[in-house]
């Protein structure tokens, strides 16, 4: 099960008994003084398949999350807006491909992860099955999606594994360029025509929720949120990165001039912070379960498009194959 | 206002405007995830060129009309973009036999506006040219790469490489039409690229084991406004957002 990209939900971290055993002792001492864990060290077993499942998700929600901004490239409203949208879901196609690196250095292969992918045995962010229906989505999914993504991944830029951190470094700060475009959009629409400014309260309507749902299920219920906190992996707990985002997020949407779709929010001077209403998580368990609105569409749309590029893949490496031969026979 | 100009540089942006459109297209369908990034950034560069290019031609007609004026509220037989650009691509062969064609014939033109033995040479559409050259040497380089990979590839691949190719080909003749006398020596005269193109793109062609075609060329026309049917429906698609919330800033 996934929550945010850059968060790990998952079961399946059985040992892998023809690994050698690490040397666990060294290992807690590495992560007690903040060291790095680089792709050569040891690691325990269940540490290397937690992160491998966690930046695959990653890097698949980035893969997948081209699809519902992408969908609105060809109607932008105006040249600029498309040249920024099609940068952004450039910026996230790079995403993903350094994330698939960085997942290759703990020993997959990309294509696997990619068929994993395809065959519906790795997941990515639920929060991409919902659908963009307006340009404000656009909008609404840089302030409240991005937004959420750099609260949640800011942290990893500490992560004790190394690539994962330094390629976090990179996508954190690319990201946070994501939000400030999605905040001017809807700033934009906000002080338009009334038609611009219904259509953002709409659509961060619609995106509120699902965007504080991205941050994972309650701590009380995140069972493998200890041990990934422990290893260094995770730095807070998806009740203190959701409260950090609220935080974040409500004196912004009084800046855009919109409205949350909360009635109980309101500033905390006891906590602090802002308090909020409650989620209805039975939602999200639906979306993940393969309920949401765009499930099927998003998985046809990326396995319609690598069918349908099999054969230039097959003949690049025919073509690669017939140059090496070529090369080795001159020499 | 100088009508030659402003019809000649409309084209030019049309052109790039157009290509750029359908390469969006491309972006979360592309056969591999590098490849997703690089159509991107080749259609991101199209639409750089446009904006530049229709924010001049909206200078030259000096009635005020700003680049999403003319990108956004002309309907298709006011676009002067030629045919090429404007079919759908329906396989990647198609997308590549269609950039390595227009990207070589836009890196002749663009080089000669910035640099060509002009007398008179219009500086705005060189300086805009100078900056695109760049640009689109790399669109002929990634072309170049994957028509040798497929021309060259697989049985499959040649043959949908060629079939591509085939379906490109009548359209080239469109590029290179008649210079209007009045831009005599103040801009590239595109009749005078043809044989310089064709050759570079038959280089190509031969080198991925390929066939040149040798068909009729199709019906002209886009220059002045007569397109396939195909535009109105990217035009739609395009324009509807912008023309539904009339005088709107976005």
């Amino acid at each position: 099960m996934e929550g945010v990209y850059g968060n790990d939900f998952g079961t399946d971290q059985q040992p892998d008994p023809d690994r050698a055993a690490p040397d666990e002792a060294a290992f807690a001492a590495l992560l007690a003084g903040e060291g790095r864990v680089e792709p050569r060290d040891d690691m325990p077993e269940a540490y290397r398949k937690t992160l491998i499942r966690q930046i695959a998700q990653h890097a698949h929600s980035e893969i997948i999350g081209m699809q519902p901004e992408g969908n609105w490239i060809s109607r932008a409203p105006s040249l600029r807006r498309k040249a920024i949208l099609m940068a952004k879901v450039q910026d996230e196609a790079g995403h993903g491909l350094y994330l698939y690196a960085a997942a290759e250095t703990l020993g997959v292969d990309r294509a696997d992860l990619v068929d994993q992918l395809h065959s519906g045995r790795q997941k990515y962010s639920s929060i991409f099955n919902y659908p963009t229906l307006t340009w404000a989505d656009v909008g609404a999914i840089g302030w409240l999606v991005d937004g959420a993504a750099i609260t949640n991944q800011v942290p990893l830029c500490r992560c004790s594994y190394g690539p994962y951190a330094r390629a976090m470094v990179r996508v954190c700060k690319e990201e946070s360029f994501h939000q400030r475009q999605g905040f001017e959009i809807l700033y934009t629409l906000s002080h338009g025509t009334p038609e611009q400014k219904a259509m953002a309260q709409d659509a961060v309507n619609r995106y509120w929720w699902p965007s504080l749902m991205m941050f994972g299920p309650p701590d009380d219920d995140s069972p493998n949120s200890a041990r990934s906190m422990a290893w260094g992996i995770k730095r807070f707990s998806n009740d203190d990165l959701r409260q950090r985002f609220v935080d974040m997020t409500v004196p912004q949407s009084e800046a855009l001039g919109l409205g949350l779709p909360d009635p109980e929010i309101r500033w905390n001077d006891e906590r602090g912070h802002y308090d909020y209403g409650e989620i209805d998580f039975t939602e999200l368990f639906e979306v993940i379960k393969g309920n949401g609105p765009c499930n099927a569409e998003r998985m046809a749309h990326k396995r319609r498009a690598y069918d349908e590029g099999a054969w230039v893949r097959t003949a690049a490496e025919a073509y690669a194959a017939k140059r090496a031969r070529a090369t080795e026979s001159v020499a | 206002m100088d009508t030659a100009l402003f019809e000649y540089t409309g084209g030019l942006a049309d052109d790039a405007l157009v290509s750029a459109q359908r390469m969006g297209w491309w972006i979360s369908r592309a056969p591999e995830l590098e490849e997703d990034v690089a159509l991107a950034n080749i259609g991101l560069d199209q639409l750089g060129q446009a904006r530049n290019l229709l924010t001049y031609a909206g200078e030259i007609e000096g009635e005020g009309r700003s680049e999403d004026d003319l990108a956004y509220l002309r309907d298709e037989r006011y676009f002067r973009n030629v045919k090429l650009v404007e079919r759908p691509m329906t396989d990647f062969g198609v997308a590549m036999a269609r950039l390595l064609t227009f990207a070589t014939y836009q890196l002749h033109l663009y080089r000669t506006l910035a640099t060509g033995d002009l007398g008179e040479r219009d500086e705005t559409l060189a300086a805009i040219a100078a900056k695109a050259v760049k640009e689109v040497a790399y669109h002929v380089d990634h072309a170049t790469h994957w028509v040798l990979r497929l021309g060259d590839g697989t049985e499959e691949s040649h043959t949908r490489m060629q079939s591509a190719l085939d379906a490109e080909w009548p359209y080239l003749e469109e590029l290179f039409g008649p210079l209007d006398p009045v831009l005599t020596g103040r801009v590239a005269d595109r009749s005078a690229l043809r044989d310089a193109v064709l050759s570079d793109v038959r280089r190509v062609v031969t080198e991925a084991t390929l066939s040149v075609p040798e068909v009729p060329p199709a019906l002209g026309g886009g220059r002045d406004g007569l397109h396939t049917e195909h535009l109105g429906y990217l035009l739609a698609e395009m324009q509807h957002l912008h023309r539904s919330h009339p005088g709107a800033k976005w």
